[in-house]
This record gives C-alpha cells, structure tokens and sequence, in this order.
C-alpha cells in the first residue's frame, strides 16, 4: 500500500489528527523545560491515547485512562510537583546536559528505528477490522469476571498493597521524644 | 671320659633291657587336666594386677587360692603318682617354622610333679607368710601380683615338653625376679640388685638358647621326649655336638642356679623382701637350673652325647660348694649368709647331677626346699621383730622369739645334716653316690667332689653355729623392742619345720624308697646306683666333721666368747655409780690372710664391674652408639635429607606456581571489578540507558538473525 | 486502518518516553516519561488485541491491567520521592548517587 492510498481512507485521517498531537505531546513532555507544563502536556498525550482507544472501539479502556489517568495520576504528578517544591517557573535545570542527551536520543532513534524496520517487514500493509457492534464492555465485563478473574483479583491486592504501601511510606517520621527512647 | 663303640651299644642295650622300668600309668583325666596347674596362677596374676585392689585382701587372697590349688592337685598327682605312676604328655600345636613344630603343652611325669608339688605346698607358706610379712607395705597388691606371676612362670617352665616352653618359663622367672627383687625401689642400691640378677641370668641364658638351639637342630624338633628318642635312635647329629649344646646348656644353668662364677647375683637379690628370698632365691627359681639338668638327664648320663661334660659339671658344683660355703663365715647380713648357703647347697645338687645321681640331686633339692625356706622365713620373722638385716644387731632373741627360735635350729639341723633330720639323709645320698662313683669308677673330680663335700659339711656346721650363736644367744645389741612375731607368721615356720624334720625319711636308703618311686617314673631309663643300705663309712666320717665344726663355732661365736667392757658412762666419772656394761665386744675371731679375700668375695664382683661392666657401660656404650647413629642411620638419615629437598622445591613450586594462579585469578577478578566499577556510578538512569542499550542490541540480533 | 501504523505511533511514543527516562533530572519528570511509555505500550497492546478480534479481549484486559498497575506505581513512586525529598531536600535524580561503588 502507499501513501496515497493510505491517506485516501478517511479513517486515518483522523488517525493522524489523533496521533499527531500525542506524538508532539508526548515529545513535549520530556523536553519542556517548565516542570508544570511538562504534566500538562502528558495530560494532552493521555487524552489523546484514550481517543484513539475509542478509534478502535476499545472504549471501556478508553474511558478508563480518562478515569484513573488524567483523573488520578496525574493529580499524584501534581502534588508531587508541588511538595517537592519544583520550580513553577521556567529553569534549565530540567535536563541533562547535552553530553547526555545525545547518546540517549541516539538510543531512542536506535531503538525506534529498530522495532519500526522490524514491523514494516512483518506485517507490510494488513489492514485492522474494525468492530461492528457499537460498544463491547459488556463482553469485556464477562470476560474479566471468567477468564481474567484470578488475575484480576490479583491486580486488586496489588493496589490494596500500593495503597498501604503508600500510606506506610509516607507517614511523618515519629515524635522526636518517643525516637529518643 | 671317650667311649667306645662298644660301650655305646652297651648303654643301647642297657636301655633297651630296661625299657619296662618306665612302664608306667598315663595319669587319666588328672594329667589331662594338669594344664591347669600353670595356667591358674598365670590367670589370677594377671586378676590381681587388675582387681586385687578391690578385693577383700587386696589380693593376698587370691594368690593363696592359687597357691593353694596348685599345692592340693599337686599332692594329689603325688599320691597317684606314687601309686600308680604317671607318665603322660600332652601337646597342642600352635605354629610351625619350617619341620619344627611349636608346641605348647605339659608333662606329667615323677620330675615336674615334684616341682609341682613344692611350689604348691612351699609357696602356699610363703605366701600365708607374707600376709603378715608385707603388712602396710605401699605395692601390696602389685607384690602378690609379682608373686603369683612368678609361680605361674615356674610351673610353665616345670612343665614344659620342649624347649621353647621351657624358655618362656626361664624368661618368666627371671622378669618376676627382677621386679620383686627391685620391689622396694626407692633405694638405689636394690635396682642395682635387681639390674645384676637379670643382666647375669641374661649372659646365661644366651648361652641357654644357643644351646637349646643346637640340640635341637641336631635332633630336628623342639620335644624334649623326640630328642631323646631320636637321640638313642641314631638319628640325630648330637654326637658330634652334643659336647657343646651340653656345655651352652649347663651355663644356662649355672646362671639361674648361681654357681661359680655367675653366682653374684644371689648374694645381692636378699635386698627384695624376705618372702621372695625364700621361694625364689631359696626354694623354687634358683632349682630351675638343677631341673633342667635333670630333665635333660637322658642326654647327660650317657658321655656318648655329652662326652665329658659331667667332669666339668661336678668340678663347677664342688667349687661352688666349698668356696661359697668360706663366704658365708664373713658376712654380718643374716640374710647374705643364707644365701651363701643356698649357693652352696646348689652345688651341691649340681655335682650330684654330674656324678650321676640323680635320685640324690633331687632328693636335696626337695628337702632343702624345706628346710631353707624354712631358715629365711625365720631370718624373716627377726628381721622383722629387730628392724635390721645385720647380726651385729642381734643377740639373745631366744628369749623373746622362742618360736622362731626352736623352728630355726631344726632348720639348722636340717642343712648341717644332723641325724634324723633331713639334711642327714640327703647330703649323705649325694656324697655316697659321689664316694661310690669315686671307688668304682676312678676319676679326678668324683673325688674331688668327696673331699670337697665333707670340707663343705664342716664349713656349713661352721657357720650355722656362728649364725644362732650371734642372733639367738648372747646380749641383745640392738635399739629396738623384739617380740614374737604374729600367728600367721609363725604357723608357716611350724608347718616347714615339719616337713624339714620329716622329709628326709622318705629315702633312707634301705628302709623307706618313696622318693625314688616318685622321680624315678619318667619316659626314659635312669642308669643309677640305689644304695640298700647307708654307707656306715661316710656316716663315720662326717658326722663328726659336723659337729666338729658345730662346737668350733659354738665356742668361737657364742655367749662364752663375748667380751663386755665395763666402765661408766659419761664425761663426769661418778664414783657412786654402778659399774655397767656400756660396749660389747663379739664376733671377733679372724683369720688374717683368708678374710680379707672373703670379705671382698674373691674379687670377684670387682672383676666383673671393672672388666665386663663398666667397659661395657662406657667405651663399647658410645662407640655403639656411633655405630648406630652414623652408620646405621645413615640411610634414614639420607632418605630424610632427600625428603626434605624434594619439599623444600615442593613448597617453592606451591608457593609460586600454585599459588600464583590463584593469586592471578584473584588479582584479575580484583583488577576487571575496579575497571567495571566505572560504569556504575549509582545513577538510575545510567543503569536504565545501558539496560536498554543491551535490549536494543539484542533485539537487533534477534530480527537480523 | 493497517496495524502497521498503530504500531509505529507506539514505538514512537515508547521510543520518546525512554530518552524522556534518559534524559531528565527532576524524578516526577522521569515518573511522567515512564507513564508515557506505558501508554505506548497500551496502543500497541489494544491495536493488537482489535487487529486479532480475540474473542476473549485478552489485550483490552491486559491494558486494563496495566493502567491498573501503572497508577499503583505512580502512587508509590511520588511516596517514595517524597521521602527522599524529605531527607536530601532535592528531587534531583542527579544527587541519587548513594548506591555509587
């Protein structure tokens, strides 16, 4: 398939008017030199992950990133942003220096290079297709509850231990006249 | 003495003519059960040693059972001997070198019950004896132990069938004499003692082996009935060397049964304890050696196997006799005078084995066991009630000793040979045997066996007389406070009083011939005289020779002969106070030339210390020792010093080589970790980049590959 | 749509988030490049499960999963920034350096 033929479905128009901005996003949290926009920015990149979700008809996990992600973590990413005391400000403290973010940069290229080269001569031009039925949570519902459910009750201990995990982690250290005893 | 073909098939003949004379029982399940009679003792030494301690009388007990039983089967194989007679043998093999069998086994004929039957009943006497004897002594139990080890050894060695037993019994004998002689050792002077007795038996008994050796080579078995019989059977080479295994033989003898000159040794063995003296060195161990003449008898009586060895024999029993007896007149040491007279006696029993008489040599041997065993445990009983050994520390113990008194003067009477008791009858048997030997058939040292023998009765009234002189009658010279000793001494004295007066009327000769039944019942023919009645000549002769010397002694020794010096005591001379004896002078009589040899024993002993002993302790010592350690070493010593360089270059390689390659790998491992460590410099993302890069590599090798 | 192309945005965006791990100092920044690598790893787990039609929605599941797991991470990870930040008065990755040799 080319280009051309590829980019005369509508389909992937929207695609790229999706995944562009994630794309870009993306690149802008990790260079942004603004501690603050850089969260903002991965919130775009998560919203923008969970519309392409509902592209593909997934979108129980769709609206679960919007949920858990941009509801959640990033909330966490906030106030950790602000309990260590970031600058809000702009700085150029934010990245290494450049003698380390070449070879990393050279890395990522590497790597991208690599898995892209590798797809593009697995799967050449096999098309995805697309769902008929307009939402399937429910099915998704009954599969988590036979098929997944032992590791979906395992996943839920995970986040009972995370959560005390986190409490525990985070206590204020003790009076310092019961620390003398 | 050279013999003739002729009279060789002469003693064949007479042999075989008298053949029917050893017709004799085979002794029945008493014999067969004999074995028991060394073995018992054997057992309860080694019982004693380990439990005496905790035994009811510290095993003073169990050494008497073990006499006792010893004496009781002895008397009864006596008693069946004598009316049945017993000649039986029996052996168990245990090992073979070559065709020589060793055997370990028993003989029961008239000889070894003999012997058995005076350790048993002697022994059974020291023993009870030495109950009271010993009392508190520190080694009790490891003495009685000593002791019944001792009569285990000797009734294995009475025993014996053939040569290497025998041995084992001599050795036994000799290592108990040496440890009871040596047992109170805290005094030098008594391991010295003890050290002399097993070094002079040692220098015999060489000579035993080497003798033991070729006759039994010569005969092709260690048995001694296999020797004989092959002996007179032609079959052996004993004509040729029988002179010489005699000869080794005979000194063998000569040491255990201390005569001229290997007689040294008893003399200085009276410094163990008195019971040991009477049993070992009086009774039973030194009488080894005549034993064992005797039951060698078979070869010695016929000259055509030991040629003139019985010249030698009576030459060396006469000498010992007399010159052993002028060493007893000297001595100040109860105890060194009765051993003098022991060795003396020894003699003669020796020479009366020489001339042939073997009835008479044997009938001494029992009845002075008697009666000298008798005279030590007495010496005993004084010494013990007088706290001293010497004379010069007794005087008028009649008084307080009555007892001992009475038991020691039979004994006395026994030994000088007084009529009825039993010195008379056996010291007459031997010098008749030797008078008739002289007379029919004429020869140097029968007759100068007779004239030493009746010198040597003389001598022995002599010094006897000197001996209860000193100690029974007169003044009392010593410090302490004598008394009686207790009963269980004293009985024992009874009890061998008895036998010393009784016992020689067992031969008389022409009477009574029960001790001739007794010994003469043996595997082979004795050629002997047996005298039908005593010889009135002899009798005529010596007894007045004895009391002649009894009476000399009396005068010169006894209470008459006391001078007491008068005189007061003290610095002051107080004219009121009585006149009292204050020094008593006695034993005064000397014979200038001849006592001052016989104080130093002829010289003897220097002889042996300055030629043999100290040459040897000195000189040969060290030049020995360089031998040993240079030229016998030297092999060891070079194998050593090639071990140690091959180790030394071991160790080099080790410490280099070896060594190295773990010191390598260490400094390696050591020297790539600081290397490595560079790239870890705790900073998580660096960790997380080369992870990364790791993946990426692979991942290209996995899609290329 | 050819899967191809879901496939490179989320290589892409997995390729982004590991020079974002790389390369920050501020440890939130570093948490933040991770969720973004795990977002490409969930377009590429959906794309793939919608590309098979698993009739067991085995992919979607494991996307749930694995935000399920992402945001617990999240929680403990600003916890425990948060006591570093208590202790060493920085969140700068850069002073992290007490495991050095």
């Amino acid at each position: 398939m080319t280009i051309g033929d590829w980019l005369s479905e509508a389909a992937n128009w929207l695609f790229l008017f999706l995944a562009v901005p994630t794309l870009v996003a993306s690149v802008m949290v990790v260079s942004s030199r603004n501690v603050v926009r850089a969260v903002l920015y991965l919130v775009i990149a998560l919203a923008g992950s969970a519309a392409l979700f509902l592209m593909l008809g997934a979108e129980f996990v769709g609206w679960t990133i919007v949920l858990v992600y941009i509801g959640a973590v990033i909330i966490l990413f906030l106030i950790g942003i602000m309990i260590t005391r970031a600058p809000l400000t702009k700085s150029v403290d934010l990245s290494h220096p450049i003698s380390a973010r070449a070879p990393a940069a050279l890395l990522s290229v590497l790597l991208f290079g690599l898995v892209g080269w590798a797809v593009v001569v697995s799967f050449g031009s096999e098309t995805i297709p697309l769902p008929d039925e307009a939402t399937r949570t429910g099915e998704i519902g009954v599969s988590i509850f036979t098929t997944w459910v032992i590791p979906f009750e395992v996943v839920s201990f995970v986040l009972l231990a995370a959560l005390i995990g986190g409490i525990v982690l985070a206590r204020r250290d003790e009076a310092p006249a019961e620390q003398q005893r | 003495m050279s013999i003739s073909l002729a009279e060789l098939s002469r003693v064949a003949v007479f042999l075989q003519e008298h053949a029917e004379e050893v017709q004799a029982g085979d002794g029945g399940g008493l014999a067969a059960y004999a074995w028991l009679i060394p073995v018992v003792p054997m057992v309860v030494a080694f019982l004693i040693l380990f439990f005496g301690k905790y035994s009811p009388w510290k095993g003073w007990g169990m050494a008497t059972a073990a006499l006792g039983f010893v004496a009781v089967y002895g008397a009864v194989l006596a008693v069946a001997n004598l009316r049945d007679g017993i000649v039986a043998e029996f052996s168990v093999n245990v090992g073979d070198i070559g065709t020589f069998a060793i055997e370990w086994g028993w003989v029961v004929d008239g000889l070894s019950i003999l012997m058995f039957f005076l350790v048993g009943v002697v022994g059974f006497l020291v023993f009870v004896y030495a109950k009271g004897y010993m009392r508190g002594d520190a080694r009790y139990t490891w003495f009685f132990a000593a002791f019944t080890l001792f009569a285990g050894g000797m009734l294995v060695l009475v025993s014996a069938p053939n040569f290497i037993q025998l041995i084992v019994g001599w050795e036994l004998v000799g290592v108990s004499s040496y440890l009871l002689i040596g047992h109170y050792w805290e005094d030098m002077d008594n391991i010295d003692a003890a050290n002399k007795a097993f070094m002079t038996n040692k220098v015999a008994d060489a000579a035993l082996f080497i003798g033991a050796i070729i006759m039994s080579l010569s005969a092709g078995s260690f048995q001694f009935s296999e020797i004989f019989a092959r002996m007179i059977g032609g079959e052996t080479t004993l004509a040729q060397f029988g002179f010489w295994a005699g000869l080794a033989i005979f000194i063998g003898a000569m040491g255990k049964s201390a005569q001229f000159p290997l007689h040294v040794w008893l003399p200085d063995a009276m410094a163990g304890p008195t019971p040991v003296s009477a049993l070992m060195h009086a009774a039973t161990m030194v009488t080894a050696g005549v034993y064992l003449i005797a039951r060698l008898f078979p070869f010695y009586q016929l000259p055509d196997f030991s040629g003139s060895l019985n010249t030698i024999i009576v030459i060396i029993g006469a000498i010992t006799l007399l010159f052993m007896g002028l060493l007893a007149i000297v001595q100040d040491d109860i105890k060194r005078v009765l051993a003098y007279s022991t060795v003396s006696q020894l003699g003669y029993m020796v020479a009366a084995l020489g001339v042939g008489a073997y009835t008479a040599g044997l009938f001494h041997l029992f009845t002075h066991a008697f009666f000298k065993s008798l005279l030590f445990l007495g010496a005993g009983s004084i010494i013990h009630a007088v706290h001293s050994n010497n004379m010069s520390d007794m005087g008028g113990l009649r008084k307080y000793m009555p007892v001992t008194f009475w038991t020691f003067l039979i004994g006395t009477a026994a030994l000088v040979g007084i009529f009825p008791f039993a010195g008379f009858w056996s010291k007459d048997e031997i010098i008749s045997s030797a008078y008739f030997n002289a007379t029919n058939d004429p020869e140097f040292a029968a007759w100068f066996m007779v004239v030493l023998s009746i010198l040597g009765a003389f001598i022995t009234a002599f010094y006897m007389a000197r001996v209860v002189s000193l100690t029974f009658f007169g003044t009392y010279l010593g410090d302490a406070k004598p008394h009686e000793s207790p009963a269980i001494m004293t009985v024992p004295l009874v009890a061998l009083a008895v036998g010393a007066a009784t016992t020689g009327l067992l031969n008389i000769p022409g009477l009574t011939a029960v001790f001739t039944d007794w010994v003469t019942t043996r595997a082979f023919p004795i050629v002997e005289h047996h005298f039908a009645q005593p010889e009135y000549i002899l009798i005529a002769i010596i007894t007045p020779v004895v009391l002649l010397g009894l009476f000399i002694g009396w005068r010169l020794f006894g209470p008459s002969a006391e001078l007491h010096h008068t005189g007061t005591s003290g610095e002051a001379a107080d004219v009121s106070a009585p006149e009292r004896t204050v020094a008593v002078e006695r034993d005064t009589f000397r014979i200038p030339a001849l006592y001052p040899v016989l104080e130093n024993k002829y010289y003897i002993d220097d002889l042996y210390m300055n030629g043999i002993v100290r040459p040897t302790m000195g000189p040969i010592a060290a030049a020995t020792l360089w031998v040993d350690m240079n030229v016998v070493d030297a092999v060891p010593n070079l194998a050593a010093g090639v071990a140690k360089q091959a180790a030394a270059s071991v160790a080099v390689i080790d410490d280099n080589a070896v060594d190295g390659v773990y010191n390598l790998a260490g400094a390696s491992t050591g020297a790539t970790g600081s290397f490595l460590r560079q790239f870890f410099p705790g900073r998580v993302q660096q960790y997380v980049a080369l992870s990364f890069a790791g993946v990426v590599i692979f991942a290209a090798l996995f899609v290329i590959f | 749509m050819t899967i191809v192309q879901w496939i490179l945005l989320g290589a892409a965006m997995f390729s982004v988030g590991l020079y974002g791990v790389l390369t920050r100092r501020n440890a939130v920044l570093v948490l933040a490049s991770v969720e973004i690598m795990l977002a490409a790893v969930n377009i590429n787990l959906v794309a793939f499960d919608t590309y098979l039609a698993d009739p067991e929605f085995t992919g979607q599941i494991l996307a749930l999963f694995v935000i399920a797991l992402a945001a617990a991470e999240v929680g403990i990870g600003i916890a425990i920034i948060l006591m570093i930040f208590r202790n060493r008065h920085s969140a700068d990755v850069d002073e992290l350096n007490l495991m050095k040799y």
